[in-house]
Protein backbone atom coordinates (compact mmCIF):
# COMPACT_ATOMS: atom_id res chain seq x y z
CA UNK A 1 0.00 0.00 0.00
CA UNK A 2 1.28 3.59 -1.04
CA UNK A 3 1.03 5.75 2.00
CA UNK A 4 1.96 9.36 2.59
CA UNK A 5 5.17 8.48 3.57
CA UNK A 6 6.25 7.21 0.12
CA UNK A 7 4.91 10.81 -1.43
CA UNK A 8 6.87 12.77 1.11
CA UNK A 9 10.20 10.60 0.55
CA UNK A 10 9.66 11.30 -3.21
CA UNK A 11 9.47 14.59 -2.74
CA UNK A 12 12.46 15.10 -0.50
CA UNK A 13 14.56 13.36 -2.59
CA UNK A 14 13.65 15.37 -5.48
CA UNK A 15 14.58 18.71 -3.00
CA UNK A 16 17.66 17.13 -1.75
CA UNK A 17 18.54 16.70 -5.88
CA UNK A 18 17.68 20.34 -6.62
CA UNK A 19 19.87 21.44 -3.45
CA UNK A 20 22.79 19.74 -4.53
CA UNK A 21 22.48 20.88 -8.35
CA UNK A 22 22.74 24.35 -7.35
CA UNK A 23 25.97 23.55 -5.08
CA UNK A 24 27.43 21.39 -8.09
CA UNK A 25 26.95 23.74 -10.92
CA UNK A 26 27.94 27.32 -9.12
CA UNK A 27 28.79 28.48 -12.44
CA UNK A 28 25.85 27.95 -14.74
CA UNK A 29 22.94 29.77 -14.08
CA UNK A 30 20.52 27.97 -16.77
CA UNK A 31 21.32 24.51 -14.40
CA UNK A 32 21.25 26.83 -11.14
CA UNK A 33 17.09 28.00 -12.63
CA UNK A 34 16.11 24.28 -13.59
CA UNK A 35 17.07 23.20 -9.90
CA UNK A 36 14.91 25.85 -8.70
CA UNK A 37 12.31 24.08 -10.79
CA UNK A 38 12.76 20.96 -9.11
CA UNK A 39 12.88 21.89 -5.76
CA UNK A 40 9.46 24.08 -5.97
CA UNK A 41 8.24 20.69 -8.02
CA UNK A 42 9.24 18.73 -4.86
CA UNK A 43 7.75 21.20 -2.69
CA UNK A 44 4.32 20.82 -5.28
CA UNK A 45 4.54 17.27 -4.51
CA UNK A 46 4.53 17.66 -1.02
CA UNK A 47 1.61 19.95 -1.29
CA UNK A 48 -0.51 17.89 -2.99
CA UNK A 49 0.08 14.81 -0.82
CA UNK A 50 -0.78 16.31 2.20
CA UNK A 51 -3.80 17.72 0.34
CA UNK A 52 -4.87 14.28 -0.62
CA UNK A 53 -4.06 12.26 2.73
CA UNK A 54 -5.82 14.81 4.63
CA UNK A 55 -8.85 15.49 2.34
CA UNK A 56 -8.57 19.35 2.21
CA UNK A 57 -8.48 21.02 -1.27
CA UNK A 58 -6.18 24.00 -0.02
CA UNK A 59 -2.79 22.32 -0.63
CA UNK A 60 -3.72 22.06 -4.17
CA UNK A 61 -4.66 25.60 -4.62
CA UNK A 62 -1.77 26.31 -2.82
CA UNK A 63 0.43 24.40 -5.54
CA UNK A 64 -1.30 26.21 -8.08
CA UNK A 65 0.10 29.57 -6.53
CA UNK A 66 3.59 27.83 -6.33
CA UNK A 67 3.24 27.05 -10.30
CA UNK A 68 2.20 30.31 -10.64
CA UNK A 69 5.40 32.04 -8.56
CA UNK A 70 7.69 29.46 -10.43
CA UNK A 71 6.67 30.34 -13.76
CA UNK A 72 7.07 33.74 -13.11
CA UNK A 73 10.15 33.79 -11.36
CA UNK A 74 11.62 31.69 -14.90
CA UNK A 75 10.65 33.81 -16.79
CA UNK A 76 12.03 36.85 -15.40
CA UNK A 77 15.36 34.73 -14.20
CA UNK A 78 15.82 33.74 -18.09
CA UNK A 79 15.24 37.86 -18.95
CA UNK A 80 17.77 39.08 -17.13
CA UNK A 81 20.01 36.10 -18.01
CA UNK A 82 19.53 37.26 -21.60
CA UNK A 83 20.53 40.78 -21.38
CA UNK A 84 23.67 39.32 -18.64
CA UNK A 85 24.56 37.72 -21.56
CA UNK A 86 24.23 40.07 -24.09
CA UNK A 87 26.54 42.79 -22.37
CA UNK A 88 28.46 40.64 -20.92
CA UNK A 89 29.19 37.12 -23.54
CA UNK A 90 29.12 34.81 -20.61
CA UNK A 91 26.84 33.71 -18.39
CA UNK A 92 29.13 32.85 -15.53
CA UNK A 93 27.72 33.62 -12.20
CA UNK A 94 31.38 34.22 -10.65
CA UNK A 95 31.30 37.23 -12.82
CA UNK A 96 28.46 39.18 -11.65
CA UNK A 97 30.20 40.93 -8.36
CA UNK A 98 31.92 42.77 -11.12
CA UNK A 99 29.23 44.57 -12.29
CA UNK A 100 29.65 47.64 -9.59
CA UNK A 101 25.96 48.85 -10.11
CA UNK B 1 -1.76 -3.65 -7.25
CA UNK B 2 -1.25 -1.79 -10.70
CA UNK B 3 -1.36 1.56 -8.74
CA UNK B 4 1.54 0.69 -6.81
CA UNK B 5 3.58 -0.06 -9.42
CA UNK B 6 2.44 2.82 -11.67
CA UNK B 7 3.85 4.44 -8.43
CA UNK B 8 7.14 3.06 -8.05
CA UNK B 9 7.54 3.90 -11.92
CA UNK B 10 6.75 7.17 -11.66
CA UNK B 11 8.60 7.86 -8.16
CA UNK B 12 11.42 6.33 -9.73
CA UNK B 13 11.53 8.11 -13.33
CA UNK B 14 10.89 11.05 -11.78
CA UNK B 15 14.17 10.79 -9.33
CA UNK B 16 16.20 9.22 -11.95
CA UNK B 17 15.42 11.95 -14.61
CA UNK B 18 16.04 14.82 -11.72
CA UNK B 19 19.54 13.44 -11.24
CA UNK B 20 19.95 13.31 -15.07
CA UNK B 21 19.36 17.00 -14.78
CA UNK B 22 21.57 18.20 -13.03
CA UNK B 23 24.59 15.69 -13.70
CA UNK B 24 24.10 15.82 -17.98
CA UNK B 25 26.86 17.76 -19.70
CA UNK B 26 24.98 19.34 -22.11
CA UNK B 27 21.93 21.79 -20.64
CA UNK B 28 19.61 20.71 -24.31
CA UNK B 29 19.91 17.21 -22.16
CA UNK B 30 19.29 18.71 -19.00
CA UNK B 31 16.37 20.39 -20.17
CA UNK B 32 14.88 17.21 -21.88
CA UNK B 33 16.04 15.54 -18.60
CA UNK B 34 13.82 18.37 -16.79
CA UNK B 35 10.80 17.38 -19.22
CA UNK B 36 10.76 14.06 -18.31
CA UNK B 37 10.86 14.52 -14.90
CA UNK B 38 7.90 16.71 -15.44
CA UNK B 39 5.78 14.48 -17.00
CA UNK B 40 6.26 11.63 -14.47
CA UNK B 41 5.48 13.82 -11.45
CA UNK B 42 2.54 14.74 -13.67
CA UNK B 43 1.55 10.95 -12.89
CA UNK B 44 2.45 11.20 -9.72
CA UNK B 45 -0.07 13.50 -8.91
CA UNK B 46 -2.77 11.88 -11.20
CA UNK B 47 -2.55 8.62 -8.76
CA UNK B 48 -3.06 11.23 -6.05
CA UNK B 49 -6.11 12.25 -7.56
CA UNK B 50 -4.84 15.67 -8.29
CA UNK B 51 -5.86 16.01 -11.74
CA UNK B 52 -6.07 19.61 -12.27
CA UNK B 53 -2.55 20.16 -11.08
CA UNK B 54 -1.09 17.12 -13.13
CA UNK B 55 -2.83 18.71 -16.19
CA UNK B 56 -1.72 22.05 -15.06
CA UNK B 57 1.85 20.95 -14.89
CA UNK B 58 1.86 18.91 -18.00
CA UNK B 59 0.85 22.64 -19.77
CA UNK B 60 2.55 25.22 -17.97
CA UNK B 61 5.48 23.25 -16.99
CA UNK B 62 6.46 21.34 -20.20
CA UNK B 63 4.71 23.27 -22.82
CA UNK B 64 5.37 26.80 -21.43
CA UNK B 65 8.63 26.75 -18.55
CA UNK B 66 10.64 23.91 -20.72
CA UNK B 67 10.60 25.44 -24.08
CA UNK B 68 11.49 28.73 -22.23
CA UNK B 69 14.25 27.20 -21.20
CA UNK B 70 14.82 25.28 -24.26
CA UNK B 71 14.96 28.26 -25.94
CA UNK B 72 17.52 30.21 -24.09
CA UNK B 73 19.70 27.26 -24.33
CA UNK B 74 19.55 27.05 -27.37
CA UNK B 75 19.41 30.77 -28.47
CA UNK B 76 22.12 31.73 -26.14
CA UNK B 77 26.00 30.87 -27.77
CA UNK B 78 27.69 29.36 -24.53
CA UNK B 79 30.57 27.35 -23.77
CA UNK B 80 29.38 25.29 -21.33
CA UNK B 81 32.84 23.17 -20.63
CA UNK B 82 34.38 26.11 -19.08
CA UNK B 83 31.41 26.62 -16.70
CA UNK B 84 31.44 23.17 -15.60
CA UNK B 85 34.73 23.63 -14.32
CA UNK B 86 34.13 24.21 -10.47
CA UNK B 87 31.87 20.85 -10.96
CA UNK B 88 34.17 18.44 -9.39
CA UNK B 89 35.80 20.79 -6.67
CA UNK B 90 31.80 21.15 -5.21
CA UNK B 91 31.03 17.53 -5.62
CA UNK B 92 32.33 16.84 -1.69
CA UNK B 93 30.64 19.97 -0.34
CA UNK B 94 27.64 19.54 -2.30
CA UNK B 95 26.66 15.68 -1.58
CA UNK B 96 27.74 16.24 2.15
CA UNK B 97 25.24 19.36 1.92
CA UNK B 98 22.68 17.19 0.26
CA UNK B 99 23.09 14.13 2.37
CA UNK B 100 22.62 16.14 5.63
CA UNK B 101 19.05 17.69 4.01
CA UNK B 102 17.79 14.52 3.41
CA UNK B 103 18.30 13.05 6.71
CA UNK B 104 16.82 15.85 8.08
CA UNK B 105 13.71 15.43 5.74
CA UNK B 106 13.54 12.17 5.90
CA UNK B 107 13.38 12.09 9.81
CA UNK B 108 10.96 15.05 9.70
CA UNK B 109 8.37 12.94 7.37
CA UNK B 110 8.65 9.74 9.23
CA UNK B 111 7.91 12.13 12.82
CA UNK B 112 4.67 12.77 10.50
CA UNK B 113 3.55 9.68 12.22
CA UNK B 114 3.94 10.91 15.63
CA UNK B 115 1.89 13.53 15.76
CA UNK B 116 -1.95 13.05 17.73
CA UNK B 117 -4.69 11.69 14.70
CA UNK B 118 -5.96 14.11 12.93
CA UNK B 119 -8.58 12.80 9.71
CA UNK B 120 -5.53 11.17 7.97
CA UNK B 121 -5.46 7.83 5.80
CA UNK B 122 -6.74 7.79 2.69
CA UNK B 123 -9.79 10.21 1.71
CA UNK B 124 -12.92 8.23 0.36
CA UNK B 125 -13.15 9.43 -3.38
CA UNK B 126 -14.70 12.72 -3.78
CA UNK B 127 -18.71 13.26 -4.67
CA UNK B 128 -17.82 15.69 -7.02
CA UNK B 129 -14.73 15.96 -9.73
CA UNK B 130 -11.63 17.07 -8.69
CA UNK B 131 -11.29 20.20 -10.75
CA UNK B 132 -14.99 21.15 -10.08
CA UNK B 133 -14.18 21.15 -6.01
CA UNK B 134 -10.75 22.92 -6.69
CA UNK B 135 -12.64 25.82 -8.87
CA UNK B 136 -15.48 26.17 -6.12
CA UNK B 137 -12.62 26.51 -3.71
CA UNK B 138 -10.55 29.20 -5.95
CA UNK B 139 -13.46 31.54 -6.87
CA UNK B 140 -14.59 31.25 -3.43
CA UNK B 141 -12.28 31.49 -1.15
CA UNK B 142 -9.10 32.18 -2.30
CA UNK B 143 -10.56 34.86 -5.16
CA UNK B 144 -8.23 37.56 -3.95
CA UNK B 145 -5.12 35.28 -3.88
CA UNK B 146 -6.03 34.00 -7.28
CA UNK B 147 -6.43 37.90 -8.71
CA UNK B 148 -2.66 38.48 -7.32
CA UNK B 149 -1.51 35.38 -8.68
CA UNK B 150 -2.76 36.81 -12.41
CA UNK B 151 -1.05 40.46 -10.99
CA UNK B 152 1.89 38.42 -10.71
CA UNK B 153 2.02 36.91 -13.74
CA UNK B 154 1.42 40.50 -15.14
CA UNK B 155 4.43 42.03 -13.77
CA UNK B 156 6.32 38.54 -15.04
CA UNK B 157 5.44 39.46 -18.53
CA UNK B 158 5.84 42.69 -18.44
CA UNK B 159 9.41 42.85 -16.63
CA UNK B 160 10.06 40.18 -19.23
CA UNK B 161 9.41 42.05 -22.41
CA UNK B 162 11.03 45.64 -20.48
CA UNK B 163 14.08 43.62 -19.59
CA UNK B 164 15.01 41.57 -22.93
CA UNK B 165 13.98 44.64 -25.02
CA UNK B 166 16.10 46.68 -27.47
CA UNK B 167 15.44 49.22 -30.09
CA UNK B 168 17.26 49.15 -33.52
CA UNK B 169 18.83 51.82 -34.13
CA UNK B 170 17.53 51.26 -38.40
CA UNK B 171 14.21 51.54 -38.46
CA UNK B 172 11.94 54.30 -39.22
CA UNK B 173 8.90 54.61 -36.77
CA UNK B 174 5.76 56.59 -38.01
CA UNK B 175 5.94 60.05 -36.82
CA UNK B 176 2.19 60.81 -36.28
CA UNK B 177 2.30 64.47 -34.92
CA UNK B 178 4.12 65.45 -38.63
CA UNK B 179 1.16 63.71 -40.51
CA UNK B 180 -0.98 65.61 -38.66
CA UNK B 181 0.85 68.94 -39.03
CA UNK B 182 0.80 68.79 -42.27
CA UNK B 183 -1.69 71.50 -44.42
CA UNK B 184 -2.37 70.86 -47.87
CA UNK B 185 -0.79 74.55 -49.14
CA UNK B 186 2.67 73.06 -48.07
CA UNK B 187 2.16 69.32 -49.26
CA UNK B 188 0.65 69.62 -52.89
CA UNK B 189 2.00 72.23 -55.71
CA UNK B 190 0.07 72.85 -58.45
CA UNK B 191 1.97 73.59 -61.53
CA UNK B 192 1.39 74.02 -65.07
CA UNK B 193 4.55 73.49 -66.82
CA UNK B 194 4.86 74.39 -70.83
CA UNK B 195 5.20 71.73 -73.54
CA UNK B 196 8.33 70.23 -74.70
CA UNK B 197 10.22 71.87 -71.18
CA UNK B 198 9.65 69.81 -68.32
CA UNK B 199 9.87 71.03 -64.68
CA UNK B 200 11.97 71.56 -61.86
CA UNK B 201 11.19 69.75 -58.77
Amino acid sequence: MIGLTHYLIVGALLFTIGVLGIFLNRRNVILMLMAIELILLAVNINLVAFSAYLGDLTGQVLAMFVLTVAAAEAAIGLAILVIFFRRRGSIAVDDVNRMHG
Amino acid sequence: MIAILAFYLFAVLTVASAIAVIFARNPVHSVLWLIVAFFNAAGLMLLLGAEFIAMLLVIVYVGAVAVLFLFVVMMLDIDFATLRSGFSRNLPFGIIIALVLLGEIIVASSAWHARPVLGGGQVPAAKIPNIVALGQLLYSRYLFAFEIAGLILLVAMIGAIVLTHRSRRDRRPQKISRQIARRPDEAVKIVNPPVGEGMKL
